[in-house]
């Protein structure tokens, strides 16, 4: 019978089965991501980015967390908002500035852009900018899996705004229907684009959706990476050893506009602040940590730098010829 | 040479490709107990089983969207979808996905997925169970088009669809699957963008597709009556499309006439005018014309239905049009 799950025992407990180094390993790593982010903004402000660009500040821990308890050769799909989960995922920095500046190095070759990062080799099956566009091919990588009998599973992300396409129930029916190794990573931020969850969803409660299909889900903390990890691992294990897919209903905060550039003017300044005070889960982790300024100073320095060297590399990067835009319509 | 009708040459191929390669499977809607609302599927249950004979829900969006998840995995997954008017389901799976991926991976990616689908007029099925969408997919870069008339033209390309690397949608004719025809002992895989000159003649090329071919042939007994010798060609593959072939012939015929039974408008008839026009403008000594039905959602009542689709006799007029105007 499935059901909404409380939180993860361990993280109720305050502890989880990473050890201390491991914790600080995927502080280092939400620090990274965001500092990268806060530098795409900065570059695309100076004009230096084609196209247009969402970043995922404050959403940092779902991406670190939901990795940490992935295997390597797990597959994800990614949204819109794609640049957290492909680094956490493994790809470089350099390889993602790169794409974002359109050039050869980058983990798409510049074909792709922010909203397409792609990395096959490190199980990146892509972002997507069609909100719930990459669900039903977690549900057939999923299915793969099951037909080879391999103990892998496929994730898919998207946000609450997903969970209002056709796309998105049709994938989860047929996901439980076959029980196949796949997990649902719900970000639930409240925001679908500017609309809010009032105007956007009936409910408030989005484990009712997967609920209803008789699948599994999980209630996680998104700000608290701990607390993502466990439920991952348990939801892996889960889909793992045949019992089906898992839901994880993360509740997150999206700590910026929808693109960079958005005047939010759909939202108090006020409330903002507020989260951004309350809700940052780096800051959260590392008061956990206890990281000193000294350590933290240190640490964030050289995290600037690999951020810096980032944009060296993709600056120093290969423009593609015009016409290699043909080179892979067909394979 | 042996005989099989066109359904049985889709369920050889099917059947061979899953008995020599695990990782080819089917799925739709009612393939598996029921074999397929055409039939075409039947008794593949009890060879294969429940796992490589997926019944699905009611969930275009899904089935074609698993099928390309699968297919980035290398497995090649050939879907069914019942009938071409249900691919507008899965439209955003099918342009924003399937076709997309390999560009959009600067490479990485491929999607070897076949999606066969079936329609047509002529048994008043009304307007949601009988258009024919083929043009729309000859539109959208990253996709393969393929629509064959003949028993041993639909089993040996769908063969090689299976095979392709690349997302193949694969049209199947309602009214053809009684048809029988030779087909060679063994599958004889055809290349994807190989036309085939169905009858050869020098006065004027008709450019058939699906059940137009076989009225087109019709239409070439009768004008060869009247001392019109008519070219019939097959594409068989619209995207990638033999358009050497094509321009070829009306160099030598110097008319075209093109048929369909999707609507004329937009339709595939369109971009072939476009080709021969490029390719042999000088030699054209009449307009090219075009068959196709007329702009309508399909009328229920018999009456209504067959007087929108085309047949025999309207590419025989065209035919005679075109050889009037010198």
């Amino acid at each position: 019978m499935a059901k909404v799950e409380d939180k993860p025992e361990g993280a109720r407990a305050g502890r989880s089965a990473l050890s201390d180094e491991r914790l600080r390993e995927l502080f280092r790593e939400m620090l990274l991501i965001r500092r990268f982010e806060e530098k795409v903004e900065e570059r695309f402000r100076a004009g230096e980015l084609p196209g247009f660009l969402h970043v995922a500040i404050g959403q940092e821990a779902v991406a670190s967390g939901v990795m940490a308890a992935l295997e390597p050769d797990d597959v994800i799909a990614s949204t819109h908002r794609a640049h957290g989960h492909t680094i956490a995922k493994g790809t470089h920095v350099n390889a993602v500035m790169a794409e974002l500046y359109g050039k050869q190095e980058g983990c798409s070759g510049g074909y792709g852009g922010s909203m397409h990062l792609y990395d096959l080799a490190k199980g990146n099956l892509g972002a997507n900018a069609v909100v719930g566009g990459g669900l039903p091919a977690i549900t057939g990588a999923a299915l793969a899996f099951q037909f080879r009998k391999q103990p892998r599973v496929a994730v898919a992300f998207f946000g609450d705004g997903a969970t209002n396409t056709g796309t998105f129930h049709e994938s989860l029916n047929l996901a439980q229907l076959w029980k196949v190794p796949a997990l649902f990573v719900l970000e639930m931020n409240a925001w679908a684009e500017s609309t809010p969850m009032s105007q956007h969803a009936p409910i408030e409660d989005f484990a009712q959706r997967a609920v209803a299909f008789g699948m599994r889900s999980i209630d996680v903390d998104g700000q608290n990476v701990e607390d993502v990890y466990e439920a991952t691992r348990k939801a892996r294990q889960h889909a793992v050893s045949g019992q089906g897919p898992v839901f994880l209903n993360i509740r997150t905060y999206r700590l910026v506009g929808h693109y960079i550039g958005d005047p939010q003017v759909y939202r108090e300044k006020s409330e903002l602040e507020e989260l951004r005070e309350t809700k940052d889960p780096i800051e959260l982790l590392r008061g956990r940590l206890r990281i000193g300024d000294d350590e933290f100073e240190a640490l964030d320095t050289e995290i600037e730098a690999i951020v810096e060297g980032s944009v060296e590399f993709a600056k120093a990067g290969t423009d593609p010829k015009p016409e290699d835009a043909l080179k892979y319509v067909y394979a | 040479m042996p005989e099989l009708t066109y359904r049985e040459a889709v369920r050889d191929a099917l059947s061979s490709a899953m008995r020599s390669d695990d990782e080819v499977f089917i799925m739709g809607e009612d393939i598996a107990e029921m074999g397929g609302s055409m039939g075409v599927t039947q008794g593949m249950l009890a060879e294969f089983g429940p796992e490589r004979v997926r019944n699905t829900p009611i969930s275009e969006i899904a089935i074609v969207g698993t099928g390309i998840g699968a297919a980035m995995q290398g497995m090649r997954p050939v879907v069914e979808i019942m009938y071409q008017d249900f691919l507008t389901l899965s439209m955003e799976q099918l342009v924003n996905q399937a076709a997309k991926h390999r560009t959009m991976s600067g490479g990485q990616l491929k999607v070897p997925l076949t999606i066969r689908t079936q329609g047509g007029a002529g048994w008043s099925p009304g307007a949601q169970h009988a258009q024919q969408l083929e043009s729309w997919f000859v539109h959208v870069p990253g996709l393969k088009v393929v629509f064959p008339s003949t028993p041993e033209d639909v089993r040996g390309l769908l063969w090689s669809s299976i095979y392709d690397d690349n997302t193949v949608i694969f049209f199947e004719h309602r009214l053809l699957y009684p048809l029988k025809g030779p087909v060679p002992d063994e599958i004889e895989p055809i290349p994807l963008g190989k036309a085939r000159v169905m009858r050869d003649g020098s006065d004027v090329t008709v450019i058939a597709i699906g059940r137009m071919v076989p009225e087109a042939l019709q239409a070439a007994e009768e004008a060869a009556k009247e001392g019109i010798s008519v070219e019939v060609i097959d594409p068989r593959t619209l995207l990638p499309l033999d358009e050497e072939t094509i321009i070829a012939s009306v160099k030598k015929t110097t008319r075209a006439v093109t048929a369909h039974e999707a609507v004329t408008r937009g339709g595939f008839g369109a971009e072939l005018a476009a080709v021969i026009q490029q390719g042999a403008f000088d030699y054209l000594d009449a307009p090219i014309e075009r068959v196709g039905a007329k702009f309508a959602p399909l009328a229920f009542a018999p009456a209504m239905e067959q007087w929108v689709v085309p047949h025999a006799a309207d590419v025989l007029e065209a035919v005679k049009r075109t050889v009037a105007r010198s």
